[in-house]
């Protein structure tokens, strides 16, 4: 585990939901820098929901959310701008703006936010699509690319101002294992290289263990955290049945396929 | 320069053997960067070095920004033919830098696409063009059969999709094409009724009215608010499918996308383009007639004049016939364009856009060929 002291996120006791309907109650952790934490859940428990509110897409119920110490919720626009500038955010689908290149996907947020010359700015983003394995395709359009190639670019637009976060929400869902594996691995050099932290959302067993440092696992029967630990700790996990249904079900069925 | 950290910044010297040395010091991120790189070329350029050291022990940070400026000398080195040597630099930066490769930088550089001259691009458009029309042609041949299979056995027919389409672009419709009816009669017969004053020829304006409304103007602005209303709305809906892969599922479970979502469309709208085009008449009508009444004429002077000026041909194949041609090209039109939308986040607005485009265009093309025709008929 690369993790260094001190949290960079801190969730403090978050109840979120859409309109009349609670969907998290009472959430609260800290994810220390340089860390690799995945949210798990079943379909609908709100892992999504909660990486919303922890990116200041919505704003909870209940409690705060502070990155690096600043509320997101409460933050005026400067301070807003200061922790935005901190995260990077990758979308389910990759969320790629269908009518810009990879390169000007990629390099659109060094020419809003700094003075690069055209150049500079052009390198850089090649560099970060050739992190992603994406040397060459800097000109094709997203539409011209599989799911994997947007997601894995999606990821180098979210990381070109090095941010010192990243979300990612299900990075691997509909890849191939062998393109899965090599995000996984992306992932841990990412974190272990570059220090960068990293909260992800997934289902994908394989992943988990992987790359997390730690895992929570969200329930939607009790709309709150059942467990948390490393990968280990929850596959061996015996006292909790919802823990133990979602890691020991899941590998059971692979090892029968 | 406002922007560069206070202790960022980067020395240059060069000796007379071509041994240009760069030392950078401070923070090199995304925020320095571009300063640092901009004085790092101005250097380059006026240096001409054989060989380049960088110093890069006083670096307090380097982030990915930082890396590609160590990274670009490098290719400038390649490319300009010098060496770049880097000295003092730490362990874990020097693993970031090795993580790419110059040669596969500098092959992908060479490897980009090539854009288009202009006899390309003229050719690409005419290719584009033709295309275009060999595809309405297919498409045209396509309705036309499905149309008449439905016709034949009507219970091919979708015919919940046809009510639901008719009520969307006839029945939803009726208040702004009998608002704009009424506004285009009140303007003609305004604009109208002061010059043919002035020959004394007022009372002819009812005729005019008549005339133009039923003829051409009813029919032309009908077709053109359904272009707008439902023609791009059959092109955003398919298109949307389109994209959803919805419309290959439908022909992968042996369903024929034209019949199943085309014709209940077009039949449709060419069946309430008409009626449309009834009230679009009449309310235009109300609106010369309000005018007629205004500069002194009774209003059975002006029902009088209307009646003569069109009879039951004229109405026919301006309402009838003129409503079924117009509805079916607007429909047609978007759904063609609907179903040949492309992939990503613009292609149903480029779809939407073409349709209206296509559906007013068809329509006007359209009327010049019945004034032709008309004028040859003697009606």
């Amino acid at each position: 585990m690369s993790t260094q002291a001190g949290p960079i996120i801190q969730v403090e006791h978050v109840a979120a939901g859409y309109h009349e309907t609670v969907i998290l109650e009472d959430i609260s952790f800290q994810v220390a820098k340089g860390e690799v934490l995945v949210i798990v859940g079943s379909s609908g428990c709100g892992k999504s929901t909660l990486l919303k509110h922890m990116i200041g897409l919505m704003a909870p119920l209940k409690g705060k959310v502070l990155i690096d110490g600043d509320d997101i919720v409460a933050a005026d626009a400067e301070v807003k701008h200061r922790i935005l500038r901190k995260i990077g955010v990758m979308f389910q689908t990759g969320a790629l703006f269908g009518s810009m290149t990879l390169l000007e996907n990629v390099r659109l947020a060094l020419d809003e936010f700094t003075d690069m010359p055209h150049e500079a700015a052009d390198l850089i983003a090649l560099m970060k699509l050739d992190l992603v394995g994406l040397n060459g395709y800097g000109e094709y359009m997203p539409a011209e690319l599989s799911g994997g190639m947007q997601k894995r670019a999606a990821i180098a637009r979210a990381m070109v101002l090095d941010p010192q976060i990243l979300f990612l929400d299900e990075p691997s869902a509909g890849l191939d294992p062998v393109t899965s594996a090599g995000l996984d691995a992306l992932i841990r050099s990412l974190a272990e290289t570059l220090g960068m932290t990293f909260v992800i959302v997934t289902h994908e067993l394989a992943s988990i263990f992987a790359v997390a440092d730690r895992v929570i696992m969200l329930e939607k029967e009790i709309k709150t955290i059942v467990a948390t630990g490393t990968p280990q700790e929850m596959r061996d996990c015996t006292d909790n049945p919802w823990v133990q249904r979602f890691f020991h079900r899941q590998a059971e069925s692979r090892v029968t396929h | 320069m406002s922007n560069v950290h206070v202790n960022t910044r980067v020395r240059s010297e060069v000796d007379t053997s071509g041994n240009l040395t760069f030392g950078y010091s401070g923070r090199l991120d995304a925020a320095t960067v571009g300063t640092l790189w901009r004085q790092t070329a101005e250097v380059l350029r006026s240096a001409a070095p054989k060989r380049v050291s960088v110093l890069a022990d006083e670096i307090a940070y380097c982030d990915g920004s930082g890396v590609g400026l160590l990274f670009w000398l490098r290719l400038r080195g390649r490319r300009d033919g010098f060496s770049v040597e880097f000295k003092g630099l730490r362990e874990d930066l020097a693993a970031r830098l090795e993580m790419f490769d110059v040669e596969a930088f500098a092959a992908a550089g060479q490897g980009r696409r090539n854009h288009f001259s202009l006899p390309d691009k003229v050719g690409h458009y005419i290719w584009g063009f033709l295309e275009d029309v060999g595809e309405h042609l297919a498409f045209v041949g396509e309705l036309f059969t499905a149309t008449v299979k439905c016709l034949v056995r009507p219970g091919q027919l979708r015919w919940k999709d046809v009510f639901l389409t008719a009520e969307r672009a006839g029945a939803n419709a009726v208040g702004i094409v009998a608002l704009l009816g009424f506004l285009f009669g009140l303007i003609m017969a305004f604009s109208s009724a002061m010059p043919l004053r002035r020959f004394g020829a007022d009372v002819y304006v009812a005729d005019l009215a008549a005339i133009a409304l039923v003829r051409v103007i009813g029919p032309f602005i009908t077709a053109v608010i359904l272009a707008g209303r439902s023609g791009s709305a059959y092109a955003a809906e398919l298109g949307t499918m389109k994209i959803n892969d919805e419309i290959d599922a439908l022909t992968t479970m042996g369903l024929e996308p034209v019949r199943f979502l085309v014709v209940p469309k077009v039949l449709a709208t060419m069946l309430v383009t008409p009626l449309l085009t009834v009230i679009a008449n009449l309310f235009g009508l109300i609106g010369s007639g309000i005018v007629i009444l205004s500069i002194g004429f009774p209003l059975v002077t002006y029902i009088s004049h209307v009646k003569s000026a069109v009879d039951v041909d004229v109405l026919l194949i301006g309402v009838v016939l003129k409503g079924i041609v117009f509805g079916g090209l607007v429909a047609g039109a978007g759904c063609l364009r609907g179903l040949q939308t492309q992939t990503g986040a613009s292609a149903v607005g480029i779809s939407t856009t073409r349709a209206v485009v296509s559906g007013i265009i068809l329509v006007v093309m359209a009327e010049g060929l019945f004034a032709v025709l008309l004028h040859f008929l003697g009606i």
